[in-house]
């Protein structure tokens, strides 16, 4: 049974809102964090709302809303999101008045909008949706889970199309806590790879696909299959596990017209993608995107968003390939991990 | 496709630490609500609450993790190794095995202790506190200390978090992705949970009384629950027998407000219907229904009203084991789950405490004395949560 790529949508530091995702204007930053460009939400969702919505709930309801839009979807049969953070402003926000006020005098709203679920319940109830609703929440692997779960529901039957989204908001809180852990650096977003010391530059984003069972008139892409793997000890058991998701799909290195992969500018982070390009995927086409997105525990959805458009248009924008071939991509891989330790493999073909 | 039996359980609540633990309190009607003794608050004397009752000391003794990890890792491990142990399987690596957890508020208990000190320079702060802040770095803690690599997640849709964990667990395993999955969910007691659920003005300052007229709300609790859930090719290699199937499953949503449940349960009534339909049973062959049973006057009402609506006139046999657990959050429809194996294994049925008045609107009256020698064959276990997420599980005798 194949999956196709109904629609996409993506709210991210790029203008790839409402756009079909070439990213003919890309946007260039020298920053140790990137923030999301956000549309006008009035004309996407009652102003009345909004203004009870914190930033992460809006992103990912106005990309949600926007998905479903393009696919002419009113109400999807489920709604699935993959967030490893949650709602932090809200959290950090209703924490912060518990310990200054020491307990006393706080009020409802932050808490109540601070649970992982909001912005797919706040889904829910904007579209009346009495569908399957859930939300994952594990790290690197939150978008690929909700995926997977999307895919099951989809061969089961139980659903005919899926509304899948990767969301996650960077604060002034968390960038200044991770930014202790010393996870990133100030670069020029356009030379991210060019020298990788430690570091890269963080992000967020909201990007949501409309998957269906049946293909439609205006798909932009199959979804072949999603596969994760934890903490492999190796570069060699990474290398053996996309090897084996490859042959699980009855393909080999060659059948891959283009790799994107998760390049950070870390170094460390960055030595298996070179290993890969360098010997498995030698001579195939690399394309990179955290240097459009910055790094972010879902942005992977980021990377599928881009892939399905760059399927659509059968065209790789040469600004985009990191290495190699302009090429005509039937088939995308998409491999990304997140700190060593959650890896995701990824892909998409032509219709 | 398989099917997908329980051939292992593991629970730590106010009310025990393992299963015999538990199922003791229940027959002697011991409640795990009590005055706050471990959460550092100043609700200390005024809110009871069902904690765990061991400090983290002992519970990192018992876990076997460090004591410095948030408590949610420490009770999440405790059940998830005594579900491992009991299923008897051995080396996790034997099958394609997977771990599906579920929490609601990952380590917060340390985040906020962490933000005492970031407050006042964000410069300070143990960094060692947040570093497991996330709900799935909680999982890894657990996943890490049994083995598991093959597949692992992390749920959070707010109080439904363990019952969908269970859910995916069982999807994957009649997909034939996984032979073997630990699922279930952890939470522990944290400020952040007391002083919201408070803010809500939804707490008892009394036990609370579930699916009683003179309801006045919840007592929060803590605590882990694991199933270890198989597939038919793992039951003919495991040397005993399993203790139930996991028959029927639903998600739906209330799509009604963020925090409240809506008049008629619409979401309720779904998340049940559903589950029946995947069961392949009707209304009358529940035996028992382990109620969602918050004790607040809105959820009580909503869940008792789309039981009204399915079962009609034939209600089977309900409690809330709430009144004995407290309300554990992301851990409650794992724990329930559990209790619900039980209750199925055990021909019990757990009481439903504190309970003093029918509601006039519902009419029925929940089980009130813990009844052995039942003939328990299906039973219902309900989960509702913010943002409408309502999941309801069936387990089915064998």
């Amino acid at each position: 049974m194949k999956i196709y790529i109904r629609a996409t949508e993506s709210i991210s530091p790029q203008l790839s809102f409402g756009n079909e995702g070439l990213l003919a204007d890309l946007q260039v930053y020298e920053a140790n964090r990137l923030s999301c460009l956000e549309p006008d939400y009035k004309s996407l969702i009652d102003p009345k709302q909004i203004r009870r919505m914190s930033r992460v709930i809006k992103m990912g309801v106005a990309s949600a809303l926007g998905c479903l839009k393009k696919a002419d979807v009113e109400v999807p049969d489920a709604i699935i999101t993959g967030t490893a953070y949650g709602c932090l402003e809200d959290t950090s926000s209703f924490l912060t008045k518990l310990v200054n006020q020491n307990e006393e005098m706080l009020t409802p709203t932050a808490f109540i909008q601070s649970t992982h679920n909001t912005i797919g319940a706040q889904i829910a109830l904007l579209l009346k949706c009495h569908n399957y609703n859930n939300t994952y929440v594990h790290r690197g692997f939150s978008f690929e889970n909700a995926l997977l779960d999307a895919i099951l529901l989809l061969k089961e039957q139980s659903a005919e199309n899926v509304l899948v989204g990767g969301v996650d908001e960077l604060t002034d809180t968390s960038f200044q806590i991770l930014n202790r852990f010393g996870f990133f650096k100030q670069a020029f977003t356009n030379e991210l790879y060019n020298a990788p010391s430690k570091g890269s530059i963080a992000g967020e984003g909201a990007s949501f696909v409309l998957l269906a069972n049946q293909p439609g008139n205006n798909d932009n892409a199959v979804l072949e299959a999603v596969s994760t793997f934890y903490k492999p000890a190796t570069i060699e058991e990474s290398q053996e596990k996309i090897n084996r998701f490859l042959l699980d799909n009855d393909l080999s290195p060659n059948d891959i017209d283009v790799v994107i992969t998760g390049r950070n500018g870390d170094e460390t982070n960055d030595v298996v993608y070179d290993q890969l390009m360098s010997g498995m995927f030698r001579n195939k086409t690399e394309v990179c995107f955290k240097h459009l997105c910055g790094e972010y525990p879902t942005a992977s959805s980021f990377a599928l968003w881009m892939a399905a458009s760059i399927i659509k248009k059968q065209k790789v924008d040469k600004k985009l390939i990191h290495h190699g071939e302009d090429v005509i991509p039937q088939r995308i891989l998409i491999y990304n991990h997140s700190q060593g330790i959650h890896h995701s493999l990824m892909l998409i073909s032509g219709c | 496709m398989t099917e997908v039996y329980v051939a292992g359980l593991g629970i730590i609540s106010a009310i025990g630490t393992s299963v015999n633990e538990t199922l003791s309190s229940f027959e002697q009607h011991r409640t795990g609500i009590d005055d706050i003794r471990f959460l550092d608050t100043i609700y200390r004397g005024q809110l009871p609450v069902a904690e765990v009752k061991l400090s983290n000391d002992q519970l990192s003794a018992l876990s076997g993790l460090p004591e410095n990890v948030s408590r949610t890792a420490l009770l999440s491990t405790v059940a998830a190794k005594e579900a491992w142990v009991d299923a008897g399987i051995g080396s996790p690596s034997k099958f394609r095995t997977g771990f599906i957890s579920a929490n609601s508020v990952g380590g917060m208990d340390k985040s906020e202790n962490f933000f005492i000190d970031f407050l006042k320079d964000a410069g300070s702060g143990d960094l060692n506190d947040v570093k497991h802040h996330e709900c799935g770095s909680i999982t890894e803690l657990t996943a890490d200390s049994l083995g598991i690599s093959d597949h692992i997640s992390t749920i959070s849709t707010a109080c439904s978090s363990s019952a969908n964990a269970i859910f995916m667990a069982a999807r994957l395993i009649k997909h034939n992705l996984l032979d073997v999955v630990v699922a279930g969910g952890c939470d522990s007691m944290a400020k952040f949970t007391l002083n919201g659920f408070n803010t809500l003005q939804i707490l008892d300052e009394e036990h609370c009384k579930p699916f009683d007229e003179n309801r006045r709300g919840l007592n929060l609790g803590e605590g882990a629950g694991y199933v270890v859930l198989v597939s038919e090719k793992v039951v003919q290699q495991l040397h005993k027998k399993p203790y139930c199937k996991l028959s029927g499953y639903n998600n739906a949503n209330d799509a009604y407000h963020q925090t409240a449940s809506s008049p008629d349960g619409t979401g309720s009534y779904l998340a049940m219907k559903g589950a029946l339909e995947k069961a392949g049973l009707q209304p009358e062959d529940i035996d028992y229904i382990n109620l969602h049973g918050t004790g607040t006057q809105n959820n009580d009402h909503a869940e008792s009203t789309a039981i009204s609506r399915l079962f009609s006139s034939k209600v089977p046999k309900m409690s809330s084991t709430k009144s004995f657990t407290g309300h554990t959050l992301g851990a409650s429809g794992a724990i329930e789950a559990v209790l619900s194996v039980l209750a199925i294994e055990k021909e019990i049925i757990y009481p439903n405490a504190n309970h003093t008045t029918t509601m006039k609107e519902f009419g029925y009256t929940p089980v009130k004395v813990f009844l052995k020698n039942q003939q328990v064959k299906h039973v219902l276990s309900n989960s509702f949560g913010f943002g409408g997420n309502c999941s309801s599980l069936i387990f089915s005798k064998i």
